[in-house]
């Protein structure tokens, strides 16, 4: 049995506590938002925060979750479904493309903001360098992550869907 | 103005309007179903209940349903994989429907005959021909042949959804839904269907004032008849077409709840999960299984000898992984003399000497070489190699199957899923008809997931056990036992007159794969060349990688062409500028990209600058690189980027292809190298098959040119070609070292 608090809320279950948190997310939990990628730790898809400190699923057990709080993407936005500023970001410069990346890019990119609200080219370089985006998203990245911080502003040109 | 109309242009577009075939029919409950189909006979009667929605929501064709609510949802034959085509051809559709675009909706179109798209098939198989014949071209390699072998397909690739579909199917749909709805209107209203207008999902009738929603007129219209040829809009008339509409699937994934292969949980099923691994050579089978140190381990269910690979089912994925770790498997030996990178490139060496100064297949050519490269003032020569390379896709290799009561069902991220339900036909012996694909959002694909082999190993274990399974392959049965954009062995051979010009070139290599122009120097004024194959056995098997032959094409004579700017004296940029008299499109993206790059400015010491040009997939891309060598290697610090695709749909998704093309070539050309050892790919895992990251990606401008040339051309794989070509001409511009070996980054270890 293992504890833990889940984007905000108490749960238990039934893993064997070396599982790596990722399969114990998708596959026991059923949130799917947080990806496989490489099983070593290289690609940063499997980005969670874990008392909120980006950490990769794919490498961390279970057991290291025990009485810790694990935050995924599913948690990362408002109470009322309301995006964070970094998720807003990245639609309007239209970040994604596969997106399946994204989860993770948006986790380390969250943790790195929270931590410091004005980052430098280097501070984002730094955060960010543990996250393999294959589409090669990189460019729109920064500069999401600057809208984000406040120091550029959004696109304008794109015509928008409702959400 | 641009000038891409079918109308005063006919070539593909109108010829394909009119091949479309267009029917209604009344759905049971009084909904509505205006079909378009793309071959004869009508399949919409059988169509409707597999993409109808709910209470109310009409099906106004084969490609649009109206729901109550005026939602528009566009239901469309491609897949998604980050390319964005969900979301262009939403808006071709829409346009052409005058539809509000906040307020469209996209649907994957179901694994069924009635959405195969023949012309888009056909067209990349055989590109700028309809004639069938062509399909059976004997000499193609791989996907294409197999692609050819089907009657019909179903397939996303070749950066050809927009061009094909796009232009030949969901424009016309959007019209001629629109069509119909303005003439249920006229005659309910009694005015004439001329004095109606449409815009955001609204008619109005405005000398009477009278307006309504399309959902209003959605089931009348199904009495209207039908245009097959409907007029199209002009490009003045546009408002969404051209425009960067945000992407429909964007929103989804920001917050987790995009679906990928890899997230299917069929309703009411209890999944096992298979990890697998296969033999390491190719053509090898197991020849001995030894399960006894993972039997009984947490979760294991059953260890499978499925003769061509291994599989453990277990509880989890990680269970059975865990398990198959523990699993000792032997392979039989491969008969193949090639084992080692070495051995390969000594194939290829071997077959290009045999065919000597003018042997080999000739694949292209002009003139008399050998008399020009006689009189030759100067004479240049070079040999290039490039290596294999895996696609890498983030999301791994996968599919989940669920066989039972004769019938199968699959979830998987594929290109072509038509071609996953033949070759499941064919292994678990179900009919087609009870076989169904479905195939939700990619996690990347770039060609990878243009076979089958994944889906049939899943429906084999779920057919043996009995479960439920959904299938993971490990990033390392991705790396090591997938297909692979061929290594290549090119040489080239040239002949300069007194001013330099390039009046004789050769170049021969091994294999010609797809498409057929990418090894020909075609946008050059060249007045003799030659361009011969000499076929040399491969080890690994060959797969359709991003761009696929300009790939490595690009590469090679956009390097060559560097060394004879420099053995004439002469500018790169103004060499390449004098070969390209009789190209003005080319010269004009040329032009741009030495503009916006700053090409004449000086430049500072160790800061080298280098050009490439390719056309590939119908649109020209001209890049520059800048590359600091300062620090004694490369770091990448900008790259600009010049496009002319004739007319680009959506220019916000057009660069963000450019870019990644161009980050998928920057990767190949620093790191990208897969090496055989003993006959078996010796790298694994991102830690030594590297990708670029953030931190080492140059800053990307991209320009666009809107020449107005039709047939328009494709937006994700063009930016990739000319990448290393303009990152190794800068490295040689700033240190005088010309590199004709990749990957760039071991050259400065």
């Amino acid at each position: 049995m293992a504890k833990f608090i889940l984007n905000g809320a108490q749960v238990e279950i039934d893993a064997d506590p070396a599982m790596p948190i990722l399969w114990a997310l998708r596959e026991t939990l059923g949130l799917n938002g947080t990806k496989f990628g490489c099983g070593i730790a290289q690609c940063g898809a499997c980005t969670v925060h874990l008392d909120g400190q980006p950490v990769r699923s794919c490498s961390t057990p279970v057991s290291a979750a025990e009485g810790r709080a694990i935050t995924t993407i599913e948690g990362v936005a408002g109470p009322d479904g309301e995006l964070t500023a970094i998720q807003k970001a990245w639609i309007s410069e239209q970040v994604p493309q596969c997106g399946y990346c994204q989860s993770g890019q948006i986790m380390a990119a969250t943790a790195l903001l929270r931590d410091n609200p004005s980052p430098s080219d280097a501070d984002i370089d730094a955060a960010m360098s543990g996250n393999i985006c294959r589409c090669g998203t990189y460019t729109r990245i920064r500069r999401a992550i600057k809208v984000a911080a406040g120091q550029l502003e959004p696109r304008a040109e794109t015509i928008g869907t409702e959400a | 103005m641009n000038d891409m109309t079918p109308e005063k242009k006919p070539s593909k577009l109108a010829k394909w309007s009119r091949r479309g075939f267009i029917g209604a029919g009344v759905l049971a409950g009084g909904g509505l179903l205006i079909g378009i189909a793309v071959r004869p006979g009508n399949p919409i009667g059988a169509l409707a209940p597999k993409v109808a929605g709910g209470d109310g929501e009409q099906l106004v064709n084969s490609w649009v349903k109206i729901d109550t609510d005026n939602i528009i949802t566009a239901i469309v034959p491609h897949c998604e994989m980050g390319q964005g085509a969900h979301s262009a051809l939403a808006q071709m559709l829409a346009d052409e429907l005058d539809a509000d675009w906040s307020k469209i909706r996209v649907m994957q179109a179901p694994t069924d005959g009635s959405y195969v798209v023949s012309d888009t098939a056909r067209a990349f198989v055989a590109p700028f021909t309809l004639n069938a014949a062509d399909w059976l071209e004997p000499t193609w390699d791989g996907l294409f042949t197999q692609v050819a072998r089907l009657a019909d397909a179903l397939i996303t690739g070749g950066s050809s959804s927009i061009r094909t579909t796009g232009q030949g199917q969901m424009r016309v749909a959007g019209a001629a839904a629109r069509q119909m709805l303005v003439g249920a209107a006229a005659d309910a209203w009694g005015v004439p269907a001329g004095e109606i207008t449409t815009a955001n999902s609204t008619l109005t009738h405005a000398a009477t004032g009278k307006t309504a929603t399309y959902a209003e007129f959605a089931s009348a219209a199904a009495e209207q008849p039908m245009d097959q040829t409907p007029t199209l809009k002009t490009p003045d008339q546009y408002r969404l077409i051209g425009t960067s509409a945000a992407r429909t699937d964007i929103p989804a994934k920001v917050d987790g709840t995009a679906r990928f292969g890899i997230d299917a949980e069929p309703e009411g099923l209890a999944l096992s999960y298979a990890a697998s691994v296969r033999p390491p050579v190719p053509g090898t089978r197991v020849a001995s299984m030894d399960a006894e140190a993972a039997k009984g381990m947490n979760g294991v269910l059953q260890i499978l000898n499925m003769g061509d690979f291994v599989s453990v089912v277990a509880d989890s994925y990680w269970q059975a992984q865990q398990a198959l770790n523990r699993v000792k498997v032997t392979w039989t030996q491969s008969d193949s003399a090639i084992k080692t990178t070495q051995d390969q490139f000594a194939a290829y060496a071997r077959a290009i000497d045999e065919a000597g100064a003018d042997g080999g297949e000739k694949a292209a050519g002009k003139g008399d070489f050998a008399d020009a490269f006689a009189k030759s003032a100067t004479t240049i020569e070079a040999e290039y190699k490039a290596p294999y390379l895996a696609h890498a896709p983030m999301e791994p290799i996968n599919c989940t199957a669920h066989v039972a009561d004769g019938k199968c069902d699959v979830w998987t991220s594929t290109q072509v899923p038509l071609m996953v339900r033949s070759a499941l036909a064919e292994a678990t012996g179900i009919a087609k008809d009870d076989i169904t694909v479905h195939h939700p959002f990619l996690g990347g694909s770039f060609g990878r997931r243009l076979e089958a082999v994944y889906a049939v190993m899943a429906a084999r274990i779920a057919q043996a056990t009995g479960y439920p399974v959904k299938s993971i392959w490990s990033r390392e049965e991705d790396t090591q036992k997938a297909l692979y954009r061929p290594a290549e062995l090119s040489r080239f051979k040239a002949g300069l007159d007194e001013a330099g010009a390039l009046i004789a070139y050769d170049n021969i290599f091994t294999h010609r794969n797809d498409p057929a122009e990418a090894s020909v120097p075609g946008i050059y004024a060249i007045p003799n060349t030659q361009v011969r194959v000499a076929a040399a056995p491969r080890h690994l098997p060959f797969a359709a990688w991003r761009s696929v032959d300009h790939s490595q094409h690009g590469w090679f004579i956009e390097s060559f062409i560097d060394e004879a700017a420099h053995a004439a004296g002469a500018d790169p940029y103004e060499y390449r500028l004098a070969m390209l008299k009789d190209a003005p499109r080319h010269a004009a993206v040329l032009d741009k990209v030495a503009e916006i790059s700053e090409w004449s400015a000086p430049r500072a010491e160790g800061i080298g600058k280098g050009i490439a040009i390719v056309e590939s997939f119908g649109t020209i891309v001209a890049q520059v690189h800048e590359v600091d060598m300062s620090a004694g290697k490369p770091r990448l610090v900008n790259a600009w980027a010049v496009c002319d695709a004739g007319y680009v749909v959506n220019p916000d998704g057009f660069a963000n292809q450019i870019e990644g093309g161009i980050v998928f070539g920057l990767t190949a050309a620093m790191y990208g190298e897969l090496d055989l050892v003993d006959g078996a790919i010796k790298q694994s895992n991102f830690h030594d098959y590297k990708m670029l990251r953030v931190d080492e990606t140059p800053a990307i401008t991209v320009e666009i040119i809107n020449s107005g040339t039709v047939p328009i051309g494709g937006a994700g794989e063009p930016g990739l070609p000319p990448a290393a070509p303009a990152v190794t001409n800068a490295i040689f511009a700033a240190t005088g070292k010309r590199l004709r070996q990749l990957p760039i980054a071991k050259q400065f270890a």
